[in-house]
């Protein structure tokens, strides 16, 4: 996540101190994502240094106020309408953890998947626990633990459909399992690694 | 005391070699005020854990206890009326019967059960008013939206003396907004003391409940534990560029 522009979309509300940004910021994400003081002050320097905020000189310390420039909008405009680099699949570990799984031998994959299929669901729990209690009345906490709520499950779904998949091929097995072929087939990389 | 309690209870369709088993020796408790999600993909055996907990089906094996009494001990007429008082049911295609009213759907299993017109009325309003439909009483089931027909389900699940709620895919055809308010009012008639027992393959209902098993080839193979505190969920936080 990028402090730099939650930092100016809060300063496009209005002009504020240091310290009330960073309180307005755990207040919104409904403190779950904590911001150390310190960074905020770097940022905000480098905010001032690449001319996105100012701020007046009188006070230095924590009653410092900052403002969003006209530069600064611009690139908070900007910065709203660009999507995140999304081309590459992650190397997600739990995928890599069960890719390795489906290969040695001697692991029972399903009771691996098990294993990571219920902590997902713990997880979910807790996050729908709070979802529960306080969700309810904060906007920006209900649509974060939405975001939260959905990428597990996403994660889940995945688990259950390889399940399923190496359910099948357990069933029906067939002589030319891809895993088996000898080396890649050239021109199947996805994405754009850089 | 528990509400509902299998133990060791096995369903098998068919007879002999061509026999399939549908569960097989599962043991579960479910306690007053707790939500117990039983997950698990399709064929695994959930809906046929939740006929066989609701009298609906007789287990092949093992002993259903409902409140302590074991259901092998009651005669059939004593079991129905234990379905009428004190079971709910909701499923996925919320069942309601498409020539009576919201309130009649409500209704019908209290008048069913002996009691009076009024009186029944009275409690079948009460019902539909907790779940915010107090003002489509009087609508067909084809009046109303699929998020108010399983609220309308949800009421006659939850009418009268209910102590156990079995829910069957409950938000499976809701839309991600009317889903989780279905989840939310479960979770509400659980927090008045009702126990609540959700089948499901989808992990986002499932996680509302306490307790999550999973159901695999009709054994429970596994469950979540005891939840931590919330405070075990801080994100890292990046500066970005």
């Amino acid at each position: 996540m990028s402090v730099r522009h939650a930092l100016l979309a809060q300063l496009a509300e209005g002009p504020k101190y240091g310290l009330q940004l960073r309180e307005e910021f755990e207040a919104r994400t409904g403190e779950i994502w904590p911001l150390n003081v310190g960074q905020v002050y770097t940022t905000l320097q480098r905010l001032e240094r690449d001319g996105f905020v100012e701020s007046d000189d009188v006070d230095s310390g924590p009653q410092k106020s900052y403002r969003i420039t006209g530069r600064g909008e611009a690139e908070l405009a900007e910065w709203l309408r660009t999507p995140p680099d999304m081309t590459s699949p992650p190397r997600d570990e739990l995928v890599i953890k069960v890719l390795a799984a489906v290969r040695l031998p001697n692991v029972d994959v399903q009771e691996v998947i098990q294993v990571h299929r219920r902590r997902l669901v713990e997880l979910m729990q807790q996050w729908t626990r709070l979802k529960e209690d306080e969700a309810q009345y904060d906007l920006g906490l209900a649509l974060l633990l939405d975001a939260e709520l959905y990428r597990l499950d996403s994660v889940i779904l995945w688990l259950d459909a390889t399940d399923a998949r190496l359910r099948r091929e357990a069933a029906t097995p067939t002589p030319a399992r891809s895993h088996d072929r000898p080396s890649p087939r050239p021109g199947r990389r996805m994405g754009a690694r850089r | 005391m528990s509400v509902l309690e299998l133990r060791g209870v096995s369903r098998v369709f068919g007879h002999g070699a061509n026999g399939v088993v549908a569960l097989d020796g599962v043991h579960l408790s479910v306690e007053a005020g707790t939500m117990v999600a039983v997950m698990g993909p399709s064929g695994s055996g959930k809906s046929t854990l939740l006929s066989i907990a609701g009298t609906l089906e007789k287990p092949s094996g093992g002993e259903v206890l409902i409140d302590g009494t074991r259901l092998s001990a009651m005669s059939g007429r004593e079991q129905a009326r234990l379905r009428r008082r004190s079971i709910g049911h909701v499923f996925q295609d919320y069942n309601l019967l498409a020539g009576f009213t919201a309130l009649e759907n409500v209704t019908l299993s209290l008048e069913l059960d002996g009691m009076s017109v009024r009186r029944a009325r009275a409690a079948g309003t009460a019902a539909l008013d907790r779940l915010g439909l107090g003002h489509r009483a009087s609508s067909f089931p084809s009046q109303l939206s699929g998020g108010e027909r399983q609220r309308v389900a949800l009421a006659r699940a939850l009418v009268g003396d209910c102590r156990l709620l079995l829910a069957d895919e409950p938000t499976g055809a809701l839309d991600s907004g009317h889903g989780e308010a279905v989840m939310r009012l479960i979770n509400a008639a659980c927090k008045r003391g009702v126990a609540v027992v959700v089948a499901t393959h989808d992990a986002q209902l499932a996680s509302w409940a306490e307790r999550v098993v999973f159901l695999r080839d009709g054994r429970l193979v596994d469950q979540t534990a005891p939840p931590p505190g919330p405070e075990s969920l801080l994100l890292p936080v990046t500066s970005g560029r």
